[in-house]
């Protein structure tokens, strides 16, 4: 008889998952937050500006009192540190790395009352979402100050990995730099690794030399911002703002403001309206944006960013809008036609209007 | 030439930081000593070489504190291994685990943070001289430093007594024994001494190569250093060459790059590593020993005084 009404009980729970149900509210006290971070939270990029959203989100709501694990290398380890949340009454876990993806299902199934966030995956299950930036259309943004402030045509990019991620930003950041000014290029110096200070000043050193008056980046230091300040040359910083290495040559940088997601994602679950999804959020939602402006930026790049902004958050036009034209100028992205959100999380190609390889 | 100048200027200076932690680790295993944790003590070295830096205004300051950290990082390692006869290879991988730790922890405020650091400091004349001026002569005093201590370890190892006393520590411990030296004594300087060295080569990245500190920012340099001891055949003049070939070889696949030359930038970047392994089997085979520089034969084995081999 029991057996039969716990049965039961099974089948009930199963079909409001599968119906897509949302959770329960839970009392903001209740909640505690868990938080895998990939890097140390002193990184200064990645992590450092995730655990910034954390803090932001708990002091929205002050009943929630959240705690993280930092350096969780992606594998079993992960698994290990969600299921030490779980014992500890977390209600929800935020997994802030790509690689983690595997194991948040694998806990997720174990723990099917607890609520899953992952950041940067693609796979999903009734109590699991995942959540992700338009990183991409800041680099745009950032792209036109680019294209504005370069006077050789050359501008270097130090890049920390050849994975879709960069090459997408890569590319969205040629398509500004192409939009305001057709003849520069853009010279990729790949890096082999995420953080390496010495490593990235090398590659910016090499990049000036070679003739490039502007640097641009994607690494988790402020190397190359400190290298173009010292050989006098403009850079564009990434993740965070990282004038305080430039002071006088830092321009702008693409940043994340990962606080909006969690504060909403707080705010859900409080109220008992989470459901599991995918929100991919960009400009429109603030999540993405530039950092302030360095004094030498014009009037007219900064209006030309303000318009183009306006294009993208009123969803008239987005950066992959064709037509869009690879390296060896083969159209990739026909007229009329915008890569889809699985085509740019695919992306293993350069733009037209990019000097450089991407190592198969 | 114009664009082998700035390779050979940047190999020089990539090449430092190593160049620094295979010397104090020649230092450290001649005398029979072989201290794994290069990696954590460079880290060790550059973060109190950033802080000292930061808060007396002084690089200078900042490289003694760094030194004075590698010492008594390495003092751990000395207590262990000389006085409590451990054993060396998990004791060196202890201290790199402890120094990459401690350092991230108590770095964690400095992130962000820049220093002036230490400026370039061109010679006169020399630094006028074509081709030569500009790769070797336009460089932070840490570098010609370097060239120093090269210099003073080569004379050291081979022409003064209490060099030929170390080696014999190394070599063969119980014949120093008998011709009444401490073998402790000697293995504990040349284990202070040389974690002071390689912390200096962690302190180059924070104040002059880069001038900020970052979490782990030696980047597995000190493992390099590691593998170069073994390329040089403990020779501080091969170190050198070694180590401005690995500094070398990395800047000169990133001016590939940068120039939009096709040449898949992870073989050049194996071209040193393979040397390493190529050097390593012809040391094996010519065994390697009876040399002035060379493998010390007593390398990595605690000394018993009160026992017999």
């Amino acid at each position: 008889m029991r057996k039969k009404a716990l049965l039961l009980a099974l089948a009930a729970v199963l079909v409001m998952c599968g119906a897509g149900f949302a959770f329960d509210a839970v009392p903001a006290d209740k909640l505690k937050p868990g938080f895998v971070y990939i890097g140390p939270v002193g990184d200064g990029g990645w992590t450092f500006m995730h655990d910034k959203g954390r803090e932001e989100m708990e002091k929205a709501f002050p009943g929630v009192k959240s705690s993280f694990v930092e350096s969780v290398p992606e594998g079993p380890d992960s698994l290990r540190v969600m299921e030490t949340f779980i014992r500890n009454g977390s209600k929800v876990i935020f997994a802030t790395s790509f690689g983690y993806m595997d194991f948040v299902q694998e806990a997720a199934k174990k723990h099917p009352d607890v609520m899953f966030l992952h950041c940067s995956g693609y796979k999903r299950a009734d109590n699991v979402g995942t959540y992700f930036g338009r990183m991409y259309q800041a680099r745009y943004l950032s792209g036109l100050v680019a294209g504005k402030m370069t006077k050789k045509n050359v501008i270097g990019y130090v890049a920390a990995h050849p994975i879709p991620e960069v090459i997408r930003m890569i590319n969205a950041f040629t398509i500004g730099v192409k939009k305001v000014n057709p003849k520069a290029e853009v010279r990729v110096v790949w890096l082999f690794s995420w953080f390496d200070p010495g490593k990235e000043k090398e590659a910016t050193k090499a990049l000036i030399d070679s003739g490039a008056d502007l640097i641009a980046m994607h690494a988790d230091t402020g190397a190359a911002p400190q290298a173009a300040e010292e050989a006098g040359v403009y850079v564009i910083g990434y993740n965070n703002d990282m004038s305080k290495f430039a002071p006088t040559k830092h321009l702008t940088a693409p940043i994340w403001d990962w606080g909006m997601f969690y504060k909403h994602y707080i705010g859900e679950m409080t109220k008992g309206t989470w459901k599991a999804g995918d929100i991919w959020w960009g400009l429109k939602e603030g999540v993405v944006g530039l950092a302030p402006f360095g004094k030498d930026v014009p009037e007219d790049a900064k209006k030309l960013v303000e318009t183009e902004k306006a294009r993208i958050v009123s969803g008239s036009w987005d950066v992959f809008a064709g037509p869009v034209k690879d390296q060896k100028g083969v159209e990739k992205i026909p007229q009329g036609k915008t890569a889809t959100d699985a085509e740019m999380l695919s992306m293993n190609w350069f733009v037209e209007g990019v000097k450089g390889d991407i190592p198969k | 030439m114009e664009i082998i100048i700035p390779i050979l200027a940047a190999a020089v200076r990539s090449g430092t930081p190593i160049l620094y932690a295979t010397l104090g680790e020649i230092l450290t295993e001649k005398s029979g000593i072989s201290n794994l944790g290069l990696e954590g003590i460079m880290l060790v070295g550059a973060f109190t070489g950033f802080s000292v830096s930061l808060s007396t205004g002084s690089p200078l300051i900042g490289l003694a504190g760094a030194f004075a950290a590698g010492v008594l990082m390495s003092a751990i390692h000395a207590f262990i291994c000389i006085t409590l006869k451990g054993n060396q290879v998990v004791s060196g991988l202890a201290l790199t685990m402890f120094g990459t730790g401690a350092s991230s922890l108590l770095g964690r405020s400095y992130i962000g943070v820049t220093i002036p650091g230490l400026a370039k400091l061109p010679i006169p004349v020399l630094s006028d001289i074509p081709y030569f001026g500009p790769i070797l002569f336009n460089h932070d005093p840490l570098i010609y430093a370097s060239w120093v201590l090269v210099g003073f370890l080569c004379w050291f190892l081979v022409s003064t007594r209490t060099g030929l006393n170390l080696r014999a520590a190394g070599d063969n411990p119980r014949a120093a024994d008998a011709m009444g030296l401490s073998v402790s004594r000697i293995r504990y300087a040349a284990t202070l001494i040389g974690g002071g060295i390689v912390a200096l080569g962690g302190a180059y990245m924070s104040i002059a190569y880069n001038k900020m500190w970052a979490e782990a920012m030696t980047a597995g340099r000190g493992w390099i250093a590691v593998a170069l001891v073994i390329f040089a055949i403990w020779n501080p003049g091969r170190a050198m060459l070694g180590a401005y070939l690995f500094g070398g070889v990395e800047a000169f696949q990133l001016r590939l790059q940068a120039t939009g030359t096709s040449i898949p930038a992870p073989l050049l970047m194996m071209l040193p590593y393979i040397t390493t392994i190529l050097v390593l089997f012809i040391i094996s085979v010519k065994k390697g020993r009876g040399l002035i520089f060379g493998a010390p034969a007593s390398l990595g084995i605690p000394f018993f005084r009160e026992e017999r081999d």
